[in-house]
């Protein structure tokens, strides 16, 4: 058993027929414009997930490449693998479209520039340049500009997240300096939050730095968390944590949590009425002694720098919609182990944020109302 | 042994032991054992017999407010972590 070749006009013809047309050029090649119709399965791809796109070893398939050498290879394995009805198209691909075959432009969503800045990512499947517009498009609020929120913001910025609020009332102190990388020396005296746009303006120029010279409380959290996608947490007491835990239920917003002390860290992610809220975990406040601050315990400078890209992972996931995020787990990091392990969390029928007589959680219960005539 | 990972605020009264072996066929045997070689971690952890609210007690990945509490069977295999709510982010 063997497989033919075909020149242009006879692939164009057999596509017509109704042979399903695999492209099995790489996502670059396809992102620049395709056959339309057809099925893009990189050569690397070939052998091991050939069974998803044609699970009937009878099935007619017409592969084509640039030119024909790789479809000419991977028609080659596929004949081997039992495929009996497999078509190689050698010809450039420009004669397919000169012979009338369907063709599908790209789709522009991201700018010449943009596709040079953001190439190694939109290279990754899950990504691509739609993913990659998600994120140009994503707005990502940052409680707090120091240990935590350095990693993040400069990780996002990088990203290409196009919006990133700060929050931070706090100016930078040489104290800082050990572990919030977004700010130098030269920054010590100035409010971190502008700190940090000189920092990101300099990684990113397209990123928009929106700046809260402000503390977050109960009069103006859901001002500040309101208007954008997800909410990084990564400030440094309790009362904000559940002051913006119970506006993020309110508001539905996701929370990317991470905290630290000294060589420990926890990272979760609130998912509103999807897995936990703050005070589901946490139903009442520790006393200080068996939670202390940063400023009394003491913080070695690399914790943060993990526990923050472990947050601003989460971030991509939920931007992107891709992915198993840490909501309904809560991960514990252990440097002076080097150990991560985790443990299950549940939303609590009881809890006072989210529980079963949570107004909020009824309000999502109900049914759409109907539009009004 | 089952053993007992005691988180960084707790181990001033573990001297600095990042794990403690301890028999006790349920949470709450474990919990006698361990505070049996560190007794100054039982006002810590517990009040009154019943746990303290602020530490989340796990029998390996499982929260034990969702299983029996301090009866939650323990085997020799498993592993109990104590979890006390952290507030650090870096200021």
């Amino acid at each position: 058993m063997t497989f033919r070749e075909v020149d242009a006009s006879e692939a164009v013809a057999l596509a017509r027929d109704g042979y399903r047309v695999v492209d099995v050029r790489e996502q670059s090649e396809w992102d620049a414009g395709h056959v339309g119709g057809a099925t893009l399965l990189p050569l690397a791809d070939v052998s091991g997930r050939i069974a998803e796109v044609a699970p009937d070893r009878d099935a007619r398939l017409l592969l084509h490449c640039a030119v024909g050498a790789r479809s000419a290879r991977a028609a080659g394995w596929l004949t081997d693998m039992g495929y009996t009805n497999v078509v190689s198209m050698k010809a450039p691909i420009a004669s397919w479209r000169e012979q009338g075959g369907v063709w599908e432009e790209p789709v522009q969503v991201l700018s010449p520039a943009q596709q040079r800045r953001y190439a190694r990512q939109t290279l990754i499947p899950e990504i691509g340049q739609e993913g990659q517009r998600r994120l140009l498009d994503a707005k990502v609020l940052l409680i707090g500009a120091g240990g935590l929120g350095s990693p993040v913001a400069l990780y996002l910025a990088a990203s290409g997240v196009g919006t990133i609020g700060v929050v931070d009332d706090d100016v930078v102190d040489e104290s800082n300096l050990q572990r919030q990388v977004l700010h130098g020396v030269d920054r010590i005296g100035m409010f971190k939050v502008e700190s940090a746009e000189l920092t990101l303006r300099g990684i990113n120029p397209e990123t928009n730095v929106v700046k809260y010279v402000e503390r977050v409380d109960a009069d103006n959290v859901e001002r500040l968390i309101g208007g954008y996608d997800v909410v990084v947490d990564g400030t440094d007491n309790f009362d904000t944590r559940y002051v913006l835990n119970d506006a993020a239920v309110r508001l539905r917003k996701p929370v990317v949590h991470g905290s630290i002390y000294r060589w420990d860290g926890q990272v979760t992610t609130f998912v509103p009425f999807d897995g936990p809220c703050y005070r589901c975990m946490y139903p009442t406040q520790p006393p200080p002694e068996l939670a202390p601050a940063c400023s009394v315990a003491g913080v070695l400078g690399v914790l943060p720098g993990i526990v923050g890209i472990l947050q601003a992972n989460e971030v991509f996931k939920l931007v992107l919609g891709t992915g198993d995020t840490l909501a309904g787990r809560l991960l514990m990091i252990d440097a002076m182990g080097t150990t991560f392990d985790e443990v299950r969390t549940w939303r609590d029928p009881a809890c006072l944020a989210c529980g079963d007589a949570s107004p909020f959680a009824s309000v999502h219960q109900q049914p759409p109302q109907p539009a009004s005539v | 042994m089952s053993t007992v990972r005691i988180p960084p605020v707790l181990r001033q009264d573990t001297d600095g032991s990042r794990t403690v072996e301890v028999t006790g066929g349920t949470v709450a045997g474990a919990l006698d054992d361990l505070f049996a070689q560190h007794p100054a971690l039982r006002d810590r952890v517990s009040s009154n017999g019943t746990l303290s609210e602020f530490i989340n007690v796990y029998v390996n990945d499982r929260d034990v407010r969702y299983r029996d509490g301090l009866e939650t069977p323990v085997g020799p295999e498993d592993t109990i972590i104590l979890l006390p709510a952290m507030a650090g982010g870096g200021r």
